[in-house]
């Protein structure tokens, strides 16, 4: 069981880690890299708290290989932030507290921002079937849905 | 959960990916999407020695319509199915399949060759391509072979691909002039696998039915071709008591398992309604609704 060489653009910076064919692409953030950010919640490829955009693309890190991002480009919610200003999406969830225990809002973010990134002005049933590979636990989504719609506005 | 080890492998040609399946046979296993397969071996269902990461093999991942074929490629995801222009304004009965499949972040990597090769009776696509009567091609050391959609399905996740074959191309006939399909599921919340599934193909002229496909999903160890309804269907009138006739001849091809998604009573008579569901909608798309 050879160990494999990866390169992974993570939020704009090369990182480089010598990995097991096994490490799924989160635990390579999480401890590897130490970006915690990136939560783990099901493990079962249910509940999208692992999401990550993969080359632009929101995809459940807990079910990607480490080694299949070798060569691409990882945003984690750690990456949003740019020269210290919160990205509109972000902002938004602290707005219309699209938050309450936190634990899935990264991966909420993450999916909402490639939402924004296709669609300027979504309605609700499109953000609603945006995030439906999301789930949250505290919310009922109703504020999740005005924090997507305030970051549409802002960006 | 971690996956058991594996050696992983990374192709960049088919041809390599082919010696590697030739070297390993048995042992090992074709990654494509992985949203099936990691998963499963998450769990320990699966234990493959070797992994064939596929996904860096460059030119699979078409969708197109050649010479009166929609092909589709090994590498093509749920979401470039779901997203295509030439499937939303021909295929709607993909749209259907694909926009039910997991969620919307999963058909971000998962592939609809994989949905087929994963033989999984609870998959979606196997019922929506028997009903449209598609071809699987598998490639292997000799070259490609053709299969007939309703040859693929041995048994429970086997299929008759060899271990050292790659499902290549999916191919669907081009929908003729008066035909529509549909699929419909039931399912207990989004991303759930179906309680029961139908997919229906119709293709009608004056009036009449002339030739009808009806596939379920996760109703048997298998997916289920529902040959006695697509035979009562041909020459009928598609109206409401020739869909209940042929869903009450679907519902007895099927053989269902009791589970926390129902009794097999409970599946057995949703594959009745679904099946009904589906061709009324495959007729309205056939009339041009």
């Amino acid at each position: 069981m050879a160990k494999h060489s990866v390169q992974v653009t993570v939020n704009g910076a090369p990182r480089k880690a010598d990995v097991e064919s096994r490490l799924l692409l989160v635990h390579l953030l999480r401890e590897d890299f130490r970006l915690t950010g990136t939560h783990i919640g099901c493990d079962t490829t249910h509940c999208g708290a692992c999401t990550v955009l993969l080359d632009g693309v929101p995809v459940k890190s807990c079910t990607v290989l480490a080694v299949q991002a070798d060569g691409r480009n990882v945003t984690t919610v750690e990456g949003l932030e740019k020269d210290g200003k919160l990205d509109p999406i972000q902002d938004g969830f602290m707005q219309e507290h699209g938050l309450q225990c936190g634990f899935c809002t990264p991966g909420m973010m993450l999916t909402s921002y490639a939402l924004l990134e296709k669609s300027k002005n979504p309605q609700e049933d499109e953000i609603r079937h945006a995030i439906s590979g999301n789930l949250c636990r505290c919310t009922g989504y109703v504020n999740i849905v005005k924090a997507v719609q305030h970051a549409a506005g802002k960006r | 959960m971690i996956p058991p080890p594996f050696d992983y492998h990374a192709p960049k040609s088919l041809p390599d990916a082919l010696a590697l399946l030739g070297q390993f046979g048995d042992e090992a296993k074709i990654l494509s999407g992985g949203q099936s397969l990691l998963p499963m071996m998450k769990l320990r269902f699966a234990q493959p020695a070797h992994l064939v990461d596929i996904g860096r093999i460059p030119g699979l991942d078409y969708i197109k319509e050649e010479g009166g074929v929609l092909k589709i490629g090994a590498l093509a995801r749920e979401a470039g199915l779901e997203a295509s222009e030439v499937v939303r304004s021909r295929y709607p009965i993909l749209v259907d399949t694909a926009s039910v499949i997991a969620d919307p972040l999963v058909r971000n990597l998962a592939t609809v060759a994989g949905n087929l090769a994963h033989g999984d009776p609870a998959n979606d696509h196997p019922a929506t391509m028997l009903a449209l009567g598609a071809e699987v091609v598998a490639t292997g050391p000799k070259g490609a072979r053709t299969i007939p959609i309703a040859q693929f399905f041995t048994g429970l996740f086997t299929t008759a691909l060899a271990p050292n074959e790659v499902l290549t191309e999916i191919r669907i006939p081009a929908p003729p002039p008066g035909s529509g399909g549909a699929y419909v599921k039931l399912e207990r919340k989004v991303g759930d696998f179906a309680t029961a599934g139908a997919a229906a193909f119709l293709v009608v002229k004056g009036g009449v039915i002339e030739r009808a496909g009806i596939g379920l999903t996760n109703v048997g160890p298998t997916p289920i071709k529902a040959t006695e309804a697509e035979k009562f269907l041909a020459g009928k009138k598609p109206d409401e008591a020739t869909f209940a006739e042929a869903g009450r001849l679907a519902a007895a091809a099927t053989k269902p398992g009791a589970d926390r998604r129902g009794s097999a009573e409970y599946k057995k008579d949703m594959a009745r309604v679904l099946t009904v569901r589906a061709l009324r909608k495959a007729a309205q798309r056939a009339g041009g609704k």
